[in-house]
C-alpha cells in the first residue's frame, strides 16, 4: 500500500518554504506583540503550535490519495451545506456575526472549510465538464449553483470577505476550465449590475468600509484609522526598515490588529522595503510552483485541485497585502502563514497538504 | 480514471497556465510596485507622520523670577506645588479611584469629579490636575499608596510663595490663569490656555521679565496617551529677579503701626522718589491667587466693605483735609499777599456773610494767628483768610506743581488723579461760578479737593527736597540669569520750581513745629533721637452738622462717618531723606491716629541707618 516513490517525490523544498514563511511570521508576531504584559501563554508560541499542527496535518492530508476525494466531494460539500445551515441557526455570535459552531468540543468555523471543500467539488466538476471550447453561459449554471449557495449562506452570516474570497476561488477555477467570451462579457456586465445593486443590501459597516477605503481620510479615528495606521506603518519603514522590535507604530500600539490582519505592516516598518520584497518573493514562490504542481499532475481532478488550492492562497495573499498597503478595502482577510490564527493555519497548511499530495502522486496511477 | 493527456502535453492548457503565471506575477509586481511607492518615495512623509503619533510636545512651567527688596531680601520666591493629577488612560474605575483618593486626601468626592468633567478638553497625554497643591504629607501618601491610586500621579510645578504673607501684596499683585482675552492680544502670544499670568501690579506691569522661559519636555506616547519615555528635554529658564526699592524693614513696621486699621502709608525717598514702602490695608493673601483661589474666597473679598483688593495708595482718593495747609500758606507767600508775619485774629469761626459761617475747629479760637502758628496748631480760621486773599486759581497752580491733581507717575497699577478744583474746572463740570465759600473750605483741604496718599507723600517730598516732584519708582534693578543688570533705576524728574526760601523755609520750620514744639498737633508723637517735619490733618467723611458736633464724641460715631485721619511728614527735618504720608481711614483725629505710625517708621529706618553707619565705621573705607 505504501510506496517509496511518495516520499521521493514529496516536494519537501515546498514545504520548507511555507515553513519558512510561517517562522518568518513568528518571529514578526513576536515583536508585534512585545509590548503586551505578559499573559498566560505569548501569541508567538501559541502560533508556533498551530504550525506544528499544521505541519501534521500536511502530513494526514498526503497520507492517502487525492483521488479519494473525487467521490468523496459530494457528501463533503452536502455536509458542509449542513453545516453552514447549522451555524445560521445555532451558531455562536460574537461581534456581530455568527461563524462558530462547537463540533466534538473544537470551534469550527465551516465557512472556513468550505474554502477547501468548495475547491474540491468543483475540481471535480470541471475536470469531469471542461472542454477546450470553454463553458456556456448555461452550462456555468450549475458550478454557479455549487458556488453561489455556500456563498450565499456565508453572506447570511454575515461574513463577507470568506463569502467574496470563495466566489473568487470559485471564479478563478471557472476561468481556468474556460468560460466562452460571450458568457464572460454577460457575467461581467451582470457582476457589475448585482454590485450596484448590492450596494444596498450591505451592512453599514461594511458599507463603511468600501468609503474609507476610497477615502480614508473621511473618519481618521474611526473606520480608516485602521488604513492609515497601516500605511505610515509600511511607509515609515523606508528602504531598511526601522529593525526588529523597533518600530514605533507597532511596538507603541499605534496600529492596530496587528499580530492578525495587519501582521504584515509590522514587517513592513520594521525590515523595509528589503524585507517585503523578500517576502513577497516567496509568497510568489509558493503561488507559482503551485501552479507548477497542476500543471504537471497527471489527470484534470488533481490539477484543478491545484489550481483551486493556487487561487486561495493568492487571493488571500493579495487582499490582504492590498489592504494593508491601501489598495483594497479593508475586509478581514489573513495573511496565509503569516497572521496569527489557528482557522487561518488549518486551512492553509490543508491546501498545502492538498497541493504537496498532487505533487507527489503525479507518476502513479 | 481520467485518461487525458498532461496538462502539460495540451498546448491550450499550457498556454492557460503560462498567462496565469504571468497574472500572478504581474500582480505581485503591482504590489512590489505599491510597496516602493509608500516606502521608497513616502519614507519621509510616513516617518513625518509617524513621528507626530508618538511625539508630545509638553511645556514645562518656568518659575517666575524672584523680588527682593533693596537690601536683598527675598520678598516673593516659588517653592515646588505638588499636583495631584489623573492620566485618563491610565484610569479605569474612576469611582473607585475617586473613593479611594478622598479617603486619602479627605476631599469629596464631588469636587473630584467636577474637576475631572470640567477639564474634559484637555489633551489625552496632559495630565488633569485633580488637587493642586496638597502639601509634602499628602504627596507622600499618595505616593505611598500609588497601587490603589491606579492612573494617579503627583505633578511638581513652582508655585509663587510669599515669605512675608501679605505684606506689600498690593504692590506684588496676583496671578491668575490666562483668560481668553488676554490670549487674544499681540502681548501674550506665547501664552497657552491655563497658563498663570500676572493680573495686577508688579506681577503685571513686569510680567514679561518675570514670565521666564518655559521648558518642554518631548516624550513619546503609546496610542492611549500614556507617557512612555522622554526624548528630550528644554529646561525651563526662571524669570528675570527684580530688586525693589522697598525697604522690608521699613514696610513691615509700617504695617505693623496700621495694625488692622484700614488706611494707606506711603513712604519716599524724598531725593530720588524711589518708594520705600506702600501699605494699603486690609490687604489679601496674594498666596491664594498663586495656587488659584477659590469663589467663596474670592466673594469675600470682594464683598468686604473695607475694599480689600483695592490698593488705596493709588486708588483712595481723600480730602487732605489741614494737610492741604502748606500748599495754601506757599501760594499766598508765592503771590506776595502775605508775608509769614501776616496775622489774622481766631475768633474760633469766620463769618463770611449773614448765613455762612466757617468754624475752626478750636472752638474757643487761637487769637493772634500768624503762619508758624497757624500751621503748627492748624488754625483754620488763618487759612479760611488767607485763602480768600490768595484765590482758588493761586492755590490750585501751587498745588500743582508740588504733585497733587494728577497721576504721580507711578508705574505699577492705574492711578487715580484726586481732585484739585479750579474756576474753569467748576464752569465747565458744574456750568456754575465760584463761590468764595467754595475757596474757604478749599483751603483747609475739605470741599472739592481729593488727593491719594501717593500724592500726599509726593507733596511732603518735593516740599523736603525744596521743589522736585520726582516720579514715584518701586523697581530699583532688574537682573537677568547671567546676573547682569538688565534694567537700573534711575531718578526722573518730573517737574522742578524754584521755590524761594523765603516762601518755603518759614512753612518747613512750621512743619518742624508741629512735631517738635510743646502745642504742635503732633508733638506727642516726637522722637528724641530723629526731629522730624510734619502736619497732621483730619478730613470729614460727611459735612457735619455744627449741633451734631458739639455733643457727639468721635468714637460714638459710626464707624463709617468718622473722620480720616491723615498726616504728611519728611525726616530729618534739617536734611530731609525720607517722606511720609499716612491716611488711616475713620481713624478720628491725624494727631493722634496718623502721625504715631509715622513715628513708628522713622523709628525703625532710622534705627536701620545707624545700624549701617556702625557698620561702616567698623569697617572703614580703604581710601
Amino acid at each position: 500500500m505504501f510506496d517509496r516513490r511518495l516520499i521521493t517525490h514529496f516536494n519537501w523544498v515546498y514545504l520548507l518554504l511555507v515553513l519558512l514563511i510561517s517562522l518568518i511570521g513568528i518571529a514578526n508576531m513576536y515583536s508585534a506583540t512585545s509590548s503586551w504584559t505578559a499573559a498566560a501563554q505569548p501569541v508567538y508560541l501559541k502560533q508556533f503550535y498551530w504550525v506544528g499542527i499544521g505541519v501534521v496535518i500536511v502530513a494526514v492530508v498526503c497520507l492517502f490519495d487525492y483521488r479519494h476525494l473525487e467521490y468523496l466531494s459530494i457528501p463533503l460539500y452536502g455536509g458542509n451545506l449542513l453545516l453552514l445551515i447549522v451555524v445560521l441557526a445555532f451558531g455562536r455570535t460574537s461581534m456581530g456575526a455568527t461563524r462558530w459552531i462547537g463540533l466534538a468540543g473544537v470551534n469550527v468555523q465551516p465557512s472556513e472549510i468550505m474554502k477547501i471543500v468548495i475547491i474540491i467539488i468543483l475540481a471535480r466538476y470541471f475536470s469531469e465538464k471542461a472542454s477546450l471550447r470553454g463553458f456556456s453561459l448555461r452550462e456555468l449554471i450549475m458550478p454557479g449553483l455549487i458556488l453561489g449557495i455556500p456563498a450565499l449562506l456565508i453572506m447570511k452570516q454575515p461574513d463577507l470577505g470568506t463569502a467574496l474570497l470563495i466566489l473568487c476561488i470559485g471564479g478563478t477555477m471557472a476561468l481556468f476550465a474556460g468560460v466562452r467570451r460571450s458568457a464572460f462579457i454577460f457575467l461581467g456586465i451582470s457582476g457589475l449590475a448585482a454590485f450596484c445593486g448590492g450596494w444596498f443590501l450591505l451592512h453599514d459597516y461594511q458599507k463603511q468600509r468600501i468609503l474609507t477605503f476610497l477615502n480614508p481620510e473621511r473618519d481618521p479615528l474611526g473606520a480608516g484609522y485602521h488604513i492609515i495606521q497601516s500605511k505610515i506603518a509600511v511607509g515609515s519603514g523606508g528602504f531598511n526598515g526601522l529593525g526588529f522590535m523597533k518600530g514605533t507604530q507597532s511596538q507603541l500600539s499605534f496600529l492596530p490588529e496587528r499580530h492578525t490582519d495587519f501582521a504584515f505592516s509590522v514587517f513592513a516598518e520594521e525590515w523595509g522595503l528589503i524585507g517585503c520584497l523578500l517576502l513577497l518573493a516567496f509568497y510568489c514562490l509558493v503561488v507559482l510552483w503551485g501552479l507548477h504542481i497542476a500543471l504537471r499532475s497527471n489527470d484534470r481532478f488533481g490539477m484543478y485541485l491545484a489550481i483551486g488550492v493556487c487561487a486561495m492562497l493568492f487571493w488571500h495573499i493579495v487582499v490582504n497585502l492590498g489592504m494593508v498597503i491601501g489598495l483594497l478595502p479593508v475586509v478581514g482577510v489573513p495573511l496565509p502563514l503569516f497572521s496569527y490564527g489557528g482557522t487561518s493555519m488549518v486551512t492553509t497548511m490543508t491546501g498545502v497538504g492538498l497541493l504537496l499530495n498532487v505533487g507527489m502522486r503525479r507518476f502513479m496511477f | 480514471m481520467s485518461l487525458n493527456p498532461s496538462p502539460e502535453e495540451t498546448p491550450g492548457l499550457r498556454r492557460r497556465f503560462i498567462i496565469s503565471s504571468i497574472i500572478v506575477a504581474g500582480v505581485f509586481c503591482i504590489l512590489a510596485l505599491r510597496l516602493w511607492f509608500l516606502q521608497i518615495l513616502g519614507t519621509d512623509y510616513y516617518r513625518d507622520l509617524s513621528e507626530r503619533n508618538r511625539i508630545r510636545y509638553v511645556a514645562i512651567q518656568a518659575p517666575r523670577g524672584a523680588v527682593f527688596d533693596r537690601n536683598g531680601i527675598l520678598l516673593v520666591d516659588n517653592r515646588p506645588a505638588f499636583t495631584v493629577s489623573a492620566l485618563r488612560q491610565e484610569v479605569q474605575d474612576r469611582k473607585q479611584l475617586f473613593a479611594n483618593l478622598s479617603k486619602l486626601l479627605d476631599i469629596d468626592e464631588a469636587v473630584l469629579d467636577e474637576r475631572w468633567q470640567k477639564s474634559q478638553s484637555l489633551p489625552r497625554y496632559r495630565p488633569l490636575p485633580l488637587v493642586e497643591d496638597v502639601g509634602r504629607q499628602a504627596m507622600e501618601m499618595v505616593q505611598e499608596n500609588s497601587i490603589d491610586l491606579p492612573g494617579i500621579l503627583v505633578e511638581v510645578k513652582p508655585l509663587r510663595s510669599y515669605p512675608f504673607g501679605d505684606m506689600a501684596a498690593h504692590l506684588f499683585g496676583y496671578l491668575g490663569e490666562v483668560t481668553e482675552d488676554e490670549l487674544k492680544q499681540s502681548e501674550f502670544s506665547g501664552y497657552r490656555s491655563g497658563e498663570m499670568v500676572g493680573k495686577t501690579a508688579l506681577e503685571r506691569a513686569y510680567e514679561n521679565r518675570l514670565q521666564g522661559t518655559a521648558g518642554q519636555k518631548r516624550i513619546e506616547v503609546n496610542v492611549r496617551g500614556r507617557e512612555l519615555r522622554q526624548v528630550t528635554t528644554r529646561v525651563p529658564l526662571p524669570g528675570q529677579q527684580v530688586y525693589l526699592t522697598i525697604d522690608s524693614a521699613l514696610q513691615q513696621a509700617a504695617e505693623k503701626a496700621l495694625a488692622d486699621n484700614a488706611g494707606a502709608i506711603v513712604a519716599l525717598d524724598v531725593n530720588s522718589g524711589e518708594v520705600l514702602a506702600l501699605v494699603s490695608r486690609p490687604s489679601f493673601d496674594p498666596a491664594w491667587f498663586a495656587r488659584g483661589i477659590t469663589s467663596e474666597e474670592w466673594r469675600d473679598l470682594s464683598n468686604n466693605s473695607q475694599h480689600p483688593m483695592t490698593n488705596k495708595a493709588l486708588r483712595g482718593q481723600y480730602p487732605p483735609g489741614s494737610t492741604f495747609k502748606m500748599v495754601v500758606a506757599l501760594a499766598a507767600l508765592e503771590s506776595g499777599k502775605i508775608t509769614p508775619a501776616t496775622k489774622v485774629y481766631c475768633s474760633g469761626s469766620l463769618k463770611l456773610s449773614r448765613s455762612y459761617e466757617f468754624r475752626c475747629w478750636k472752638k474757643e479760637g487761637h487769637g493772634s494767628v500768624d503762619l508758624h502758628k497757624a500751621i503748627k496748631e492748624s488754625c483754620d480760621v488763618w487759612f479760611y483768610q488767607v485763602g480768600l486773599e490768595t484765590g482758588i486759581d493761586q492755590i490750585a497752580s501751587v498745588a500743582q506743581r508740588l504733585g497733587l491733581g494728577a497721576p504721580t507717575g507711578f508705574p505699577l497699577g492705574s492711578e487715580r488723579s484726586g481732585l484739585i478744583p479750579t474756576r474753569e474746572w467748576k464752569k465747565k463740570r458744574f456750568g456754575t461760578s465760584w463761590y468764595d465759600g467754595e475757596t474757604v473750605i478749599s483751603s483747609i483741604g475739605q470741599g472739592f479737593v481729593l488727593t491719594t496718599p501717593m500724592q500726599l507723600a509726593t507733596m511732603a517730598a518735593t516740599l523736603a527736597n525744596g521743589g522736585t516732584v520726582w516720579r514715584p519708582q518701586v523697581v530699583k534693578k532688574i537682573i537677568d540669569l547671567e546676573g547682569n543688570t538688565e534694567w537700573l533705576f534711575e531718578p526722573e524728574k518730573l517737574s522742578e520750581t524754584a521755590w524761594s526760601p523765603k516762601h518755603l523755609m518759614p512753612i518747613k520750620n512750621a512743619m518742624e513745629a508741629v512735631v517738635n514744639d510743646v502745642g504742635g498737633t503732633a508733638w506727642r508723637s516726637r522722637l528724641e533721637k530723629i526731629r522730624f517735619a510734619g502736619k497732621t490733618g483730619t478730613a470729614q467723611v460727611v459735612r457735619k452738622k455744627a449741633e451734631d458736633e458739639e455733643d457727639v464724641e468721635e468714637e460714638e460715631t459710626p464707624y463709617q462717618y468718622r473722620d480720616h485721619a491723615l498726616f504728611v511728614s519728611y525726616a530729618p527735618a534739617e536734611n530731609p531723606q525720607i517722606a511720609v504720608a499716612v491716611v488711616v481711614e475713620h481713624g478720628g483725629h491725624g494727631s493722634s491716629a496718623a502721625a504715631p505710625i509715622a513715628k513708628a517708621m522713622y523709628e525703625a529706618y532710622f534705627a536701620g541707618k545707624t545700624g549701617e553707619k556702625e557698620v561702616a565705621r567698623l569697617f572703614p573705607a580703604e581710601d
